[in-house]
């Protein structure tokens, strides 16, 4: 029986499977993601980054093995109710609602307070809390100047940043972020990379898939390795960079692409 | 004094418009229901026997018809979570089409030969349901909970994994949609003090739908532009004769082609209402 354990750890999976029919996507997964670290996890194309993410949210659910928080077992949970427990994640292809501003993105996920009269009032009047929250959330991120644009009708880079900035309202304790540098230019990736530094200092785990290796390599303190579903080493970047199984499965192969 | 002739008109938008809200709220989460004529027969039936059998004040039959067709609204919507896009239209299509057929064999309240025996409701008893509901809405459109609405109708999976419960959500807008449509039923059938089950039929779930797309599905706004157009075109439209259906229905292609979110949308009632859009 797994126990909620308090080891001081934001994320545990423990022996987890994922099969797809015969396909078997994650095999004896065993990850830790301590409280107040950024964990990267790095893999060739197909390795099972992007499912790992998605059995952690509860977008689908593990076979067998178990996922804690530092708080619960959340293994078998729907996913709503596990990013109310303080998981957020942004996806590999930005998902923001097509219909929404800016400014409603970083409403629309703050943490509600139950089933309460003021959720049907006008926001701006019933819960000024809220738009405070999103105000802060519109100026940390620089986002001002597009708050009323639809967010889907800006510049991939914005984008990107509305994606995070609604993920970062919802308060979160681990933030789950899916190749967050993918399509982003030197400036830009030194940016996010500044601005998850900051937010890890703040006290916010996360964990985070990527294949800019310098990216990874310079912002994680531990790097786990995927290929085939399965977790081939784990350690410090020095440590990962240097493991001849890495080199071999990894590195090796992108070196001869 | 306002002729009966306009006075009939404007009954009539007043209940479409309360009908097409009923659309309109169940559609906001993204699922398009053929069946609010079952949910607004269901009420006209209970409010019609509260009043004529139990001599209940319609305001209050009304209520309890409400409650009652949000309920079967909230069973209807559970089976329907399985559902999307046409699957589900015409699967609420067939709980609309099975209402009226459980009426037309419902002996107690005159089956296929109808229903009578209600008295008779003022027009403005009628727009003040109507403009209750439309303030209700249009308050709900500025809440937390119309964003998760959004958030579902938009992109479902996304709207789970940013803490929404999608369920609850679809569910309860099924719920709500089914509340509004039995109002509109309830005040039918006491504006025209009689009813039969073909007045609940496909059709009138069709006008429901047809507002909504033509008023603009995106805005609560847009139901009275849909419902009053839907009922004062075809009139207007009678210098044409015989022609003025097939009139109307090249006016309906002209406007989806030139705008597929109905006349009204967020930008252009922003610019109407003098707001920046910035709420």
């Amino acid at each position: 029986m797994v126990t909620a354990a308090k080891n001081g750890a934001a994320l545990t999976l423990s022996g987890v499977h994922k099969n797809f029919g015969g396909i078997r996507a994650l095999s004896d997964v065993s990850i830790t993601v301590p409280e107040g670290r950024i964990v990267g996890v790095i893999g060739p194309n197909g390795a099972g980054k992007t499912t790992l993410f998605n059995v952690i949210t509860g977008a689908f659910h593990a076979d067998s093995g178990s996922i804690v928080t530092a708080e619960q077992i959340i293994t078998r949970w729907p996913p709503h109710r596990i990013a109310r427990a303080g998981i957020a994640r942004t996806f590999q292809n930005i998902r923001l609602f097509s219909s929404m501003t800016v400014w409603e993105h970083l409403l629309v996920a703050q943490p509600r307070q139950g089933a309460s009269l003021r959720n049907l009032m006008p926001i701006r009047w019933a819960n000024p809390e809220a738009a405070r929250r999103a105000e802060d959330a519109l100026s940390f991120f620089g986002l001002e100047p597009y708050r009323t644009a639809i967010a889907r009708t800006l510049p991939y880079g914005i984008q990107r940043k509305v994606e995070m900035a609604r993920a970062l309202t919802s308060d979160p304790k681990l933030l789950l972020l899916d190749e967050p540098v993918a399509g982003m230019n030197y400036d830009e990736a030194e940016d996010l990379r500044a601005l998850l530094v900051g937010l890890n200092q703040r006290g916010l785990s996360i964990l985070l898939i990527e294949h800019d290796m310098t990216f990874v390599m310079s912002l994680c303190h531990e790097i786990y390795v995927l290929d085939f579903g399965a977790v081939i080493a784990e350690g410090s970047p020095n440590k990962v960079r240097n493991d001849p199984v890495v080199l071999d499965a990894y590195l090796g192969a992108e070196g001869a692409c | 004094m306002m002729s009966t002739y306009y006075a009939g008109l404007l009954a009539d938008i007043g209940i479409l418009l309360i009908g097409t809200l009923s659309v309109y709220v169940i559609l906001a989460t993204g699922q398009l229901s053929l069946g609010n004529a079952g949910f607004m027969g269901i009420g006209s039936y209970i409010a019609s026997f509260l009043t004529v059998e139990w001599h209940w004040p319609l305001t209050v039959a009304l209520v309890i018809s409400a409650l009652a067709a949000s309920m079967i609204g909230i069973i209807v919507g559970f089976p329907a979570l399985r559902l999307k896009g046409i699957y589900l239209a015409i699967a609420t299509l067939g709980f609309g089409e099975m209402v009226r057929s459980f009426f037309l064999n419902f002996d107690r309240m005159g089956g296929s030969s109808g229903y009578h025996g209600m008295q008779h409701i003022s027009l403005a008893y009628i727009w003040l349901w109507a403009a209750g509901i439309f303030l209700i809405v249009t308050i709900l459109e500025r809440s937390q909970l119309w964003l998760e609405l959004r958030a579902v109708h938009d992109d479902e999976t996304a709207a789970g994994l940013v803490g929404l419960n999608t369920t609850h959500i679809k569910v309860g807008a099924f719920g709500f949609g089914a509340a509004i449509a039995a109002i509109a039923g309830g005040l039918f059938a006491h504006h025209y003090v009689y009813i039969e089950p073909g007045n609940f039929g496909f059709e009138r779930s069709i006008d429901f739908v047809l507002a909504v797309i033509l008023g603009g599905s995106t805005v609560g706004a847009g139901a009275v532009v849909g419902a009053g157009l839907l009922i004062l075109l075809p009139e207007w439209l009678r210098f044409l004769a015989d022609w003025r259906l097939a009139a109307f229905g090249v006016l309906l292609i002209l406007v989806l082609l030139l705008r597929r979110q109905g006349i009204l949308d967020r930008p252009l009632l922003a610019k109407l209402t003098f707001r920046s859009g910035a709420w």
